[in-house]
């Protein structure tokens, strides 16, 4: 790598910047767009330079947007509040069934561990559809339809197969004879749980549970097919307002940014652990 | 390994709690899963039926009618063409476009480092509000990627709402998303490769492409397997980013397995034939997901040694 050629520099650092500007223009040009009214996003050629405006945001924020024709009701918060109830709650009950379920794994084979592991595994690559849609059926005829019971159930699909299997790798790290020479103390295995494997794997767990969360938060389909107007999160709630008479591209686009602010920064924030639990485990960052 | 030594050297007193524990630990995430296995059951049996929402009172067991029916079926044809040319084109351009990011970043530096955190900025986005960007972005009124599309000639390039297009754009929005995930997974198997055997390599003046084609490549193996076999799996399922951009359309253009599937349910009620296509896209995914699975232990064995 030492000896490369100034020729070799100048045609890396024109692919990088490439790569920099295709990855990141759509998320700054979204940006921009949203501190834009209409009048400036609609002129052609699209400007580079103008007057920003929070119009778009307050717009989302209180709820209502003052048109010429009157005031309009735009629920987005609501949204909003629906993909941090749905993502926080989600996480929360996998953990507290998958941490347990995930120390048992690590720690004691026992008959069927290995089948009852990859069957909540396979679950991760199953089409969601192939459940959902019966699914549906069952939740009318059981009243869960349109229900946030129902959504957080359906929910661990997502993040109980995660959290299972990133966690059992961080529970196999700890060296079993830690929690052996704690036990020989007299201390019961729930003690050992609490105070030796819980602490020790816990910037696992935390990391388990922040991308449990990102999933949970981007996902799209289980909302789309269970979830009427009120229950929605901003995944599908900001795809019904291209279709929403009314409504600008500013405010849309202002409602992208404010759905995908959370994600990003969490995953800014998480970033070290990523690579291991994008690859559920398979992978250290 | 070790909890085969446990079991021996674990305190005798705990014997027979110790037999149960690990079920009572895992039966709460079990349980939740099993209220989730029966719905698959279900769409077993709804794919052996003539089953429309409209027509509930002639709902009956018509056995492989649905499946049969297939064969004939042109749009069935079309899904799958469909849904195999979105997951080849998807996976191919993206692990070529995410193993040339990943060489170019392999060296650590701080540039380097701070450019693939920000190329994870796409990954982390909603597929859904993903396609929903570049709706905006492709807006023939406004959208800037039309603008610039207009000032290289292509004057009338109509991106999604074009049959000709509407692959292209919505294969761009997926590589836009899901390079990255090739990439950092790379990256992260490249800057892992011990150093002895370039070391050598560039000792004994091996030329740069030899060592590219005969090391590297051959070392990255496992990594590629996985990262493919992971997007491979997820691609030919893709159904976010064709909805959110077209609902499959225009026309049926952009049917894949589960848009078809979806549409087949919602639109047309026909659920019989819709649990027929999921079982199908079901069968293809858990070949897959066997293949994958296998290459994804032996790396997550290689990745616990290093711990």
């Amino acid at each position: 790598m030492e000896h490369t050629s100034l020729i070799e520099r100048i045609l890396r650092g024109i692919a990088l910047t490439l790569v920099v500007i295709f990855f990141m223009f759509p998320i700054l040009w979204i940006f921009m767009m949203s501190f834009q009214t209409n009048e400036t996003i609609l002129r052609i050629p699209p400007q580079l330079i103008f007057e920003p405006t929070l119009a778009n945001y307050t717009a989302l924020i209180t709820g209502k947007l003052m048109t010429a024709a009157g005031t309009l009701d735009i629920a987005f918060m609501r949204n909003l509040w629906n993909s941090v109830f749905l993502s926080v709650t989600s996480v929360a009950v996998s953990l507290l069934l998958g941490v347990p379920a995930a120390y048992a794994f690590a720690r004691h084979k026992f008959r069927g561990s290995e089948d009852i592991a990859f069957t909540l595994l396979s679950f991760k690559f199953a089409p969601a559809l192939l459940v959902l849609l019966p699914l549906t059926l069952y939740f009318q005829k059981l009243g869960l339809a349109n229900t946030y019971f129902g959504l957080i159930w359906v929910y661990q699909l997502i993040c109980l197969p995660l959290i299972l299997w990133i966690v059992r790798g961080y529970f196999e790290d700890i060296p079993a004879d830690i929690e052996y020479a704690y036990r020989i103390g007299g201390h019961s295995w729930f003690a050992t749980f609490r105070k030796i494997a819980l602490p020790l794997a816990g910037p696992g767990i935390a990391a388990a549970g922040l991308l449990a969360f990102i999933f949970a938060w981007n996902n799209f389909v289980f909302a789309l097919v269970l979830a009427s107007a009120d229950k929605q999160p901003v995944t599908v709630g900001a795809l019904a307002f291209i279709t929403s008479s009314g409504i600008q591209y500013g405010q849309i686009s202002a409602a992208i940014v404010l759905s995908i602010t959370p994600t990003l920064a969490l995953a800014l924030y998480a970033q070290r652990y990523l690579v291991e639990g994008l690859s559920l485990g398979a992978v250290k960052g | 390994m070790t909890a085969a030594t446990t079991h021996r050297a674990g305190p005798s007193g705990f014997r027979i709690s110790k037999r149960v524990l690990p079920y009572v630990l895992s039966l709460p995430a079990l349980l939740v899963c099993i209220g989730i296995l029966i719905p698959f059951l279900t769409s077993v049996v709804y794919s052996f039926q003539r089953y429309r929402l409209s027509q509930p009172w002639a709902r009956q067991f018509n056995w492989g009618d649905n499946y049969i029916s297939f064969f004939t079926d042109p749009k069935f044809w079309n899904t799958l063409k469909v849904s195999l040319l979105y997951a080849g084109t998807t996976v191919v351009l993206e692990l070529l476009l995410g193993l040339a990011i990943a060489l170019l970043l392999q060296k650590r530096s701080t540039l380097n480092n701070f450019i693939s955190i920000m190329l994870l900025m796409p990954l982390m986005t909603a597929p859904a509000l993903a396609a929903l960007m570049w709706k905006l972005m492709t807006n023939p009124g406004f959208g800037v990627l039309s603008y610039l599309a207009s000032l290289i000639g292509l004057h009338d390039f109509r991106w999604a709402s074009s049959p000709s297009t509407a692959l292209f754009t919505v294969v761009l929005v997926d590589i836009w998303v899901y390079t990255p995930f090739i990439m950092i997974l790379l990256l992260a198997g490249l800057r892992s490769l011990p150093t002895q055997p370039f070391e050598a390599a560039a000792l004994d003046g091996v030329p740069r492409s030899f060592v590219f084609f005969r090391i590297t490549l051959p070392m990255l193996t496992p990594y590629i397997l996985t990262a493919t076999l992971f997007r491979l799996l997820d691609s030919i399922q893709q159904f976010d980013i064709i909805y959110a951009m077209t609902q499959g359309g225009p026309g049926d253009t952009l049917t894949v397995f589960q848009v078809e599937a979806y549409l087949n349910f919602f639109q047309s009620t026909n659920v019989g034939r819709s649990a027929a296509l999921m079982i199908i896209l079901w069968a293809i995914t858990y070949f897959l997901s066997n293949i994958f699975i296998k290459n994804w232990l032996r790396l997550r064995e290689r990745a616990r040694g290093q711990a």
